[in-house]
């Protein structure tokens, strides 16, 4: 039974990995359906509290995938689900940029590069919209949400500022 | 191999060794809260002079459109272009290393502690601060989208919105569905 989570655990996050252009952030909604929609794993709760673990601590937003394998089988649970979401993608990008400088100035090379351009925008869009269905539960939380989005848009303030904030009327009990 | 390949397009004076692309990564690991970009590209263009501001920009558009976390596939792509597969490993170890080490104590911390209502009540207006951060850094990527007339672009993008947020298509069936579309209109709008 353990051993059967765990490869599905791998094969999840492997295959996902394989389709997430736009990095972590856009695979997202992926990782939530399977986690908590399709396996449930995790409740929404819990997917939203490891994005923001994830999100304060430092270091690639990736390791969201380490917190959802360490909920469900431990350390090794852990390593299993950093790997997979790593590891193939890793090999691709070493084969890759060998022959990228070859291909440089191909026509297929830049259709390729501006084509997926507007597809990881979109994923990463849904990532957003996804994570607000996560988090806002109330009108108090969708407020914080839209007045970090106005102040992302609008000013260079680094985002642990505005995680400090949220954190702190979080804790006053608003939300 | 990566050493004849490498040089001539290196322009940039220094190369560094293994332990220092591993020290290097993991340094730019631990400052990097919200995105390892501006990091990397302080320590590798900016301090070490490891690569020109060009060279950067080429090798991170490039870790930008394959697939998986992209500050990982700039460390495999920067790492094997001194050292090979073990410049790769070297680079990757740095920028996961230090973070991995932390998470993991934050998620045995979360497994014990998850279920405080205190904690829930400051993760839950963290997170909600989160999502509105993902909401507006793409809003500011798209927003040159919509001013240089790639008209196929958006929809493209809406498309592929629509489909994992609303409808939430598994991710593999709406990128293969949306992608090829996508790369085809690049080929013939150009």
């Amino acid at each position: 039974m353990k051993d059967n989570t765990l490869l599905t655990l791998f094969t999840y996050f492997a295959l996902l990995s394989l389709f997430a252009v736009g990095g972590a952030n856009a695979a997202i909604p992926e990782i939530h359906r399977i986690a908590v929609d399709a396996m449930h794993w995790l409740n929404d709760k819990q997917f939203a509290d490891m994005f923001a673990i994830s999100q304060l601590s430092p270091g690639p937003n990736v390791i969201i995938v380490t917190l959802i394998g360490y909920h469900v089988g431990g350390f090794l649970g852990a390593a299993v689900a950093t790997v997979a979401m790593c590891g193939p993608t890793c090999v691709l990008a070493y084969f890759v940029a060998k022959v990228w400088d070859r291909f440089k100035d191909a026509r297929w090379r830049i259709a390729v590069q501006s084509g997926l351009v507007p597809v990881s925008l979109g994923l990463i869009g849904a990532s957003g919209f996804v994570l607000a269905g996560a988090a806002d539960h109330n009108v108090y939380d969708a407020i914080v949400t839209a007045v970090t989005v106005l102040i992302v848009f609008s000013t260079r303030i680094s985002p642990l500022w505005l995680f400090l904030a949220a954190g702190l009327v979080g804790l006053t009990g608003w939300l | 191999m990566s050493d004849s390949t490498a040089s001539p397009a290196t322009p940039a004076a220094a190369r560094p060794t293994l332990s220092e692309l591993f020290l290097a990564f993991a340094a730019v690991s631990l400052a990097s809260f919200g995105g390892a970009l501006p990091w990397s590209r302080r320590m590798i263009v900016e301090r070490k002079g490891w690569m020109t501001a060009q060279e950067f920009n080429e090798t991170f558009a490039l870790s930008q459109f394959l697939p998986g976390p992209n500050t990982i596939n700039f460390c495999v792509v920067f790492g094997a272009r001194f050292a090979g597969i073990a410049g790769a490993v070297a680079a990757v170890a740095g920028l996961l290393g230090p973070p991995l080490l932390i998470i993991m104590i934050l998620a045995v911390a979360y497994a014990h502690y998850g279920d405080l209502p205190t904690l829930g009540r400051i993760l839950s207006g963290i997170t909600a601060a989160a999502a509105g951060l993902l909401i507006a850094v793409v809003g500011k990527m798209a927003a040159p989208m919509f001013t240089k007339r790639w008209d196929w672009a958006p929809i493209v993008a809406l498309v592929a919105f629509a489909g994992v947020a609303i409808m939430r298509w598994p991710l593999p069936l709406v990128f293969l569905a949306v992608a090829p579309v996508s790369i085809a209109c690049a080929w013939f709008k150009r």
